[in-house]
């Protein structure tokens, strides 16, 4: 596309900026007077201001008006030989968006010998070869630890990847599904209809879904409310459903805590939990399949081990 | 009647205000620089959070410490160099007390998450307005001094003064077109990347125009004036001050290198960048050589000392700028602390220094002293400043290298050698090295704010200075 809207622009940037260089180069030769003999003194101009105010009038240093011209001729080369004049592409015709293209071109040609193995491999035996290890791991610290932490471990709303519990399944293919996709884990906010003795109540009947301590009456009472408002995604017996993401409530593990003050705020509130597709993170680098590839061999390596 | 006076009274308002904004401004910096050091350091109080208070530092230093002293000199050199009294004396105590409304509610509003999150442009379009309106005001005052004037030529100064304040006056109406939703919040009138061509050739020229051509003009009355010897070349302040006026307005997209700014756009930015370095060099030239057979008074002099090193601070900042426009330079440095170390070479090595060492200068002028209270004091300051700037820049740039070359590392396999944590904690040493600097600027600034009151407070009762009758060829 162009970046221009009419033929007019181009015309119009061209003409300004070659006469600004050469009118502004005009302006300082007119403006250069002769050099002073050897012992001879600059004039001192008559006008003074506030007492003792007053201007030498020497004339301008020959290096300072070496270092003026040298760095228009520069800006009159480079315009010729790269685009700075509307249209005009200069005689090397380039283009920053073909540096990058050619960039991510030669790194395709050298670093594809190097995954062109792996891609022939499933995931699992990817998973255990130590190369492959040491490349996800790399990939994994560049474009996941921000959010998962560096052992992967997740922290308040990022899921702990080496706990062998997924929300969405573990197997490679829904790994690869995760990282090529992203997710989004919404649960809505419920604390309007279920009011805060509801909010309550149920919170309390989640506690007790994993036996975590708890007020046995709240949570009887909280019980119907589950079922009502809760089970269609997290299942009546609230053991959740990884088709969607929802979280089992039975288990040890908490995305976003596990206290009856933190439960309370997630069914209050609602939780938006967003992890970026492989577009976001891996954007348009080289060798995007394979790293992808690696990736979730590496991420499926994590809780294998265990 | 015609005034026999000059008019004192909003040039020290201004000059108080400058070190007390000075103080704030730079309070907020070393908490910030404290802050990337450790993070929880403001206990997780969101009005007190990086992304707060950076903005708030910006704009005090900036707007708060730098206008105030640009009010307070444009005022009285004026004054002086026209030999009249101020045109519009209601409409210049207006711009006291409107600028002060514009920074306290700054002060307010930044903390509290109002922004329209362009950078140093960030005040709402209430605030927008008031600026606006102080603004015009001010260039109302000054230029009518102006065509009051008593003497026959208008002194190098004021032309720095006069490009400043209409050209900055032209920046932030066209920046600041915003479309307003609600009291505390509007949609720039742009989008994309006109917004962010518009943003960064608002953003440049507030450097060129606020924090350069207006202290230029600083350096231009106060230099001479120490020094006591005529200006060097009355010819190199005319053409440097046509060229970087003229070529200052061309090097906004620099700041847009690599990224979605249509390739011409970015060569013309990083060309005429490159142009810009005779340009600045030209009136460091001027101020520097305005010293000679004055050689000796440096020894000596400790105001004169400020104004030199702040001189030497420009040059060498104006030399980094265009080296840094440069599209592959650009490539490593961007986005890096080198970026930071470059801003605070120039601000604290220029327009900081440049305005201590003329506030020295003045406020005992205009509280009816000789000289400050203490001189041993201002050299204490300059040295603690001097120290300051150059660990904070220093650290500054080691930082930024290393983190672009961290940055661009890889490995055999094509994956980056190092992930953020470990480029974080390569910064972290350098990171303090800019705390101390950050510090010790600070220092300096609480010993001149004691000097300033043992000045004003020894003061006689003030006069304003008379109005010399004779005029002047």
């Amino acid at each position: 596309m162009s970046d221009f809207t009419s033929g007019f622009w181009p015309i119009y940037i061209s003409v300004l900026t070659l006469v600004s260089i050469i009118g502004t180069w005009v302006f300082l030769k007119s403006q250069t007077t002769r050099k002073l003999a050897p012992g001879e003194k600059p004039e001192l101009i008559k006008h003074t201001w506030d007492g003792d105010l007053q201007d030498l009038n020497n004339p301008l240093p020959r290096w300072w008006l070496g270092l003026f011209y040298g760095t228009m001729v520069f800006a009159l080369g480079y315009l010729v030989l790269w685009p700075g004049l509307g249209n005009y592409a200069g005689v090397l015709g380039w283009t920053s968006k073909g540096e990058y293209e050619a960039e991510v071109k030669a790194a395709e040609a050298r670093f594809q010998p190097i995954y062109a193995g792996f891609m022939q491999q499933d995931i699992a035996t990817v998973a255990a070869d130590p190369d492959a290890h040491a490349i996800g791991r790399n990939l994994f610290l560049t474009y996941c630890s921000q959010c998962h932490g560096s052992d992967a471990a997740g922290a308040t709303g990022f899921p702990n990847l080496t706990d062998g519990d997924w929300l969405y399944g573990g197997d490679p293919d829904t790994i690869k599904a995760t990282l090529t996709g992203g997710r989004m884990g919404m649960m809505p906010a419920m604390g309007a209809a279920l009011g805060v003795q509801g909010t309550k109540e149920v919170a309390n009947y989640v506690l007790s879904l994993s036996g975590r301590q708890h007020d046995a009456a709240l949570a009887a009472a909280g019980r119907t409310k589950f079922e009502e408002n809760c089970a269609a995604c997290h299942m009546p017996e609230g053991t959740g459903m990884q088709a969607i993401g929802a979280p089992n409530l039975t288990d040890k593990v908490w995305l976003y805590g596990g206290s009856e003050a933190a439960i309370i705020e997630t069914i209050t509130k609602g939780r938006n939990g967003v992890m970026p597709g492989v577009d976001q993170t891996l954007g348009t680098t080289s060798n995007k399949e394979a790293k992808l590839h690696l990736l979730t061999a590496y991420v499926y390596g994590l809780s294998q081990k265990q | 009647m015609e005034a026999t006076t000059y008019n004192y009274k909003v040039v020290r308002q201004f000059a108080i205000m400058t070190v007390v904004w000075g103080i704030v401004g730079m309070l907020v910096g070393v908490t910030l620089a404290a802050q990337l050091i450790w993070p929880e350091l403001t206990f997780g109080i969101e009005w007190l959070s990086y992304g707060r208070l950076r903005p708030l530092h910006t704009n005090a230093v900036i707007f708060a410490f730098g206008g105030s002293a640009m009010f307070a000199v444009s005022y009285y050199i004026v004054q002086r160099t026209c030999q009249a009294r101020l045109w519009g004396e209601k409409l210049a105590a207006f711009t006291f007390w409107g600028w002060t409304a514009v920074i306290v509610l700054a002060a307010i509003t930044l903390p509290l998450g109002y922004t329209t999150s362009k950078e140093y442009a960030e005040l709402e379009w209430p605030i927008d307005i008031l600026i606006t309106v102080v603004w015009v005001a001010y260039a109302l005052v000054f230029f009518g001094t102006i065509i009051k004037r008593k003497t026959k030529h208008i002194y190098v100064s004021n032309w720095f003064f006069g490009a400043y304040i209409l050209v900055i006056a032209i920046l932030h109406i066209v920046n600041s077109a915003e479309l307003p939703v609600t009291l505390t919040k509007s949609y720039s009138a742009y989008a994309g990347v006109q917004d962010a061509m518009i943003q960064w050739w608002y953003g440049h020229n507030a450097v060129g125009f606020f924090l350069t051509t207006a202290f230029l003009g600083m350096m231009y009355y106060f230099i001479p004036k120490q020094a006591g010897r005529p200006i060097y070349s009355y010819r190199l302040s005319v053409v440097h001050f046509w060229s970087l006026n003229f070529i200052y307005m061309w090097a906004g997209p620099h700041h847009l290198q690599y990224t979605a700014l249509p390739d011409w756009a970015q060569s013309l930015g990083m060309v005429f960048s490159l142009m810009l370095l005779a340009p600045s060099w030209g009136g460091m030239m001027n101020g520097i050589m305005t010293l000679s057979g004055a050689w000796h008074k440096l020894r000596t002099d400790p105001i004169l000392k400020f104004l030199v090193t702040a001189l030497s601070f420009y040059g060498m900042s104006t030399f980094e700028g265009p080296m840094m426009a440069i599209k592959t330079v650009n490539a490593l440095s961007h986005y890096t602390e080198w970026t930071i170390g470059h801003v605070h070479s120039g601000a604290l090595g220029w327009v900081a220094m440049i305005t201590i060492g003329s506030m020295y200068y003045l406020i005992p002028r205009l509280f009816g002293r000789e000289s400050m209270f203490s001189t041993k004091m201002i050299e204490w300051h300059f040295w603690l400043s001097t120290i300051g700037v150059v660990l904070y820049i220093a650290a500054m740039w080691i930082a930024g290298v290393a983190q672009g070359l961290m940055w661009r590392a890889s490995n055999a396999d094509g994956t980056l050698t190092y992930s953020f944590a470990q480029v974080l904690n390569t910064m972290y040493p350098f990171y303090g090295i800019r705390l101390l600097g950050g510090l010790l600027f600070f220092c300096g600034m609480l010993m001149m704010a004691w000097n300033v009151w043992q000045t004003v407070r020894a003061g006689r009762v003030v006069n304003d200075a008379p109005i010399p009758q004779a005029v002047h060829a």
